[in-house]
């Protein structure tokens, strides 16, 4: 169509060809400004919700003074970067992130694994009432979460010391024990969304040709043999693809739950950068350190999400761009 | 591995193919089975225990829960912590204050993305790929918790109102899931068709895309409804009013600081006077009332939840087609 008109404008004298392209450009206005009105709400909303912080990361090299406002208060180059590589604090605090976090990601496989004998399943009515139970956790908040933690590992009355008690074991305060404070978090979390982590799984899997599984059996193939080369094979994409966008995450843990299972007693495991924020900057009001310490966690998060996703676009061909 | 192998091989191959149930099994797919189900019978089990047990010690008696002697079923059946919560004013403030942030939010996301999806799903909208990057780009970078504190406390002033609950970005990762399901539901043609009658780019959105797109709608007002209502984090930095509390953040206050919660009186005096002066008694109520505070604000998810459950799969699955 369109180098049909093209010839036909070339036809006509110059004022009929502006006339055309004035016609052209009104209907494209036409058909988009409605479009762009549409759009107008979200993109004010992201502009002064989004953008407009984004403008006050400058802060990160300023001394900021409120009455002074974000422009105007004075710079100071990298003072608070270096304050923080300074900080005694800030090794371990870094070292529990990247613990933190090199758990979670260790424990990624569990949801796989689930997808994989979920889907093994014969009995439908069986797999149901497990989908239906395992997903329920996921609904519950963080803070109901965190409750349930301290709730179920009380030294006194929680039902796992109750249970080390009765075995002959002696109470253990879990929640004041550093080197317990990653399990019980990831482990609470793997309980939480292990469920609904299998739904994108269970789709890929539904996708896999039942000839394809037939074909291996008719080879001999056992049970666990089509899973390892039939099943999982066809779930590499999504597995790389979720893969990367936890790694991306890094160091921006759920620190709202970090938040709610810290105390005095097992800081120096729950310490993260992302909680010495807010310390940093809402209880202590410095708040041109707290955004410098946010910035370089954020800098860091997109330096291993690209680092993650060229690796990974090299070694299986998948990426997320 | 190599269990299933050997007997496999034993199988007709002369046999029609047909499926699974009528091929005979081997032995080793019998260990498989037998070995998996009882794993996912236990995984079953890990699954619900705590949510069982979280339920049966909120209604069994406080000394028996501390005891230990509540494991698989109620012992001394009780309501009287749920007595003492229905006195709790700050936790019907709370659920008030969470209702009202939840369905003003829910809209006020709704409002903003759905249209905002519509948009992004027609190919001739005009510089669609640096409208596109404007929100995509607000996934990977953010200016980070303090700038936006700056923002809604110094330069909007929105501290303890209602209004810092509700308004804020768009939820970029939703309107690509909405997006999504545009452009793959609803057949092009039906836009072209319309617009040659000289339906106007509202006309098409209002009366022919959004009808279409109420399952969509749907599974995203449950999406930010959940959200909103479990979040307690923007309460805690930007509302110190405790009228103004949602349920969160009460409920922080009572499971994670143990604040204590007032105990009725009526109940006090219905105790004996050792009882009531016993410190560890109180504790121990204290205790059983975190329970029964669990299974009240959880319970409108929890109620509705197999009823919606469906639907959550449903979008997760619409976002999953294209991440």
């Amino acid at each position: 169509m369109k180098p049909a008109r093209q010839t036909a404008a070339r036809g006509h004298s110059g004022a009929e060809n502006f006339d055309e392209k004035m016609r052209g450009a009104r209907k494209v206005f036409l058909k988009n400004y409605q479009l762009l009105i549409l759009i107008l709400p979200a993109f004010a909303a992201t502009f002064i919700f989004s953008y407009i912080p984004m403008y006050g990361v400058q802060i990160a090299f300023k001394n900021f003074r409120p009455s002074l406002g974000i422009w105007a208060s004075e710079w100071v180059g990298l003072e608070h970067f270096v304050r923080l590589f300074q900080f005694p604090n800030f090794l371990p605090m870094l070292r529990n992130t990247l613990t933190i976090t090199l758990y979670t990601l260790a424990v990624f496989p569990i949801e796989i694994i689930v997808a994989l004998m979920l889907n093994e399943l014969g009995s439908l009515k069986f797999k149901k009432t497990v989908q239906m139970v395992s997903y329920a956790p996921h609904f519950l908040s963080t803070v109901v979460l965190c409750g349930i933690v301290k709730l179920f590992l009380g030294r006194a009355n929680g039902v796992v010391n109750n249970l080390l008690a009765f075995l002959g074991g002696d109470r253990i305060d879990f929640l004041a024990l550093p080197e317990a404070f990653a399990s019980i978090y990831v482990w609470s979390g793997v309980w939480q969304n292990v469920g609904w982590g299998t739904i994108i799984y269970l789709a890929a899997l539904a996708g896999v040709s039942s000839e394809l599984v037939e074909a291996a059996r008719m080879d001999g193939a056992g049970r666990l043999r089509i899973i390892w080369h039939v099943n999982i094979p066809a779930l590499t994409p999504t597995i790389v693809i979720l893969f990367i966008m936890s790694a991306g995450s890094i160091m921006s843990l759920g620190y709202e739950k970090i938040f709610l299972l810290q105390n005095n007693l097992n800081l120096p495991a729950s310490r993260v950068i992302s909680t010495y924020v807010y310390d940093m900057g809402i209880l202590r009001n410095q708040f041109s350190y707290a955004t410098a310490i946010d910035f370089f966690n954020n800098a860091v998060n997109i330096a291993t999400l690209m680092a993650v996703n060229a690796l990974a676009d090299r070694l299986t061909g998948i990426g997320l761009w | 591995m190599g269990a299933g192998m050997g007997a496999g091989g034993a199988k007709k191959a002369g046999t029609p193919a047909r499926r699974r149930p009528t091929i005979r099994r081997s032995r080793g797919d019998m260990i498989f089975d037998a070995a998996n189900y009882a794993l996912m019978g236990l995984f079953l089990l890990i699954m619900l225990y705590p949510l069982y047990y979280t339920i049966i010690a909120s209604v069994s008696d406080i000394n028996e829960v501390s005891l230990g002697h509540v494991l698989f079923l109620p012992k001394g059946f009780t309501l009287d912590a749920y007595r003492q919560i229905v006195g709790n004013s700050l936790i019907w403030s709370g659920y008030f204050n969470s209702a009202l942030y939840t369905v003003l939010g829910t809209a006020y996301g709704l409002i903003v993305m759905v249209p905002l999806a519509y948009a992004l799903s027609k190919k001739f909208l005009i510089a669609k790929g640096f409208i596109t990057w404007f929100f995509i780009f607000t996934m990977y970078f953010s200016g980070g918790m303090i700038p936006a504190y700056i923002l809604r406390v110094q330069t909007l002033g929105m501290s303890n109102s209602m209004w810092v609950m509700v308004l804020g970005s768009v939820s970029v990762y939703n309107m690509i899931v909405t997006r999504t399901f545009f452009k793959a539901a609803v057949p092009e043609e039906l836009f072209e068709s319309a617009e040659i009658d000289g339906a106007s780019q509202f006309r098409c959105f209002f009366s022919i895309a959004l009808p279409l797109a109420v399952p969509i709608i749907a599974v995203m007002a449950l999406f930010f409804g959940v959200s909103q209502w479990n979040s307690y984090f923007n309460a805690l930095l930007y509302i110190s009013d405790k009228a103004k509390y949602p349920l969160q953040l009460v409920l922080r206050n009572i499971l994670i600081l143990n604040e204590p919660m007032a105990i009725d009186k009526d109940m006090l005096t219905s105790m004996s006077a050792a009882q009531a002066q016993d410190q560890i008694f109180r504790q121990r109520l204290a205790e059983s009332m975190k329970y029964s505070v669990i299974f009240i604000a959880s319970a409108p998810l929890l109620i509705a939840y197999p009823f919606v459950q469906k639907h959550f799969v449903k979008g997760m699955l619409i976002g999953s087609v294209k991440g």
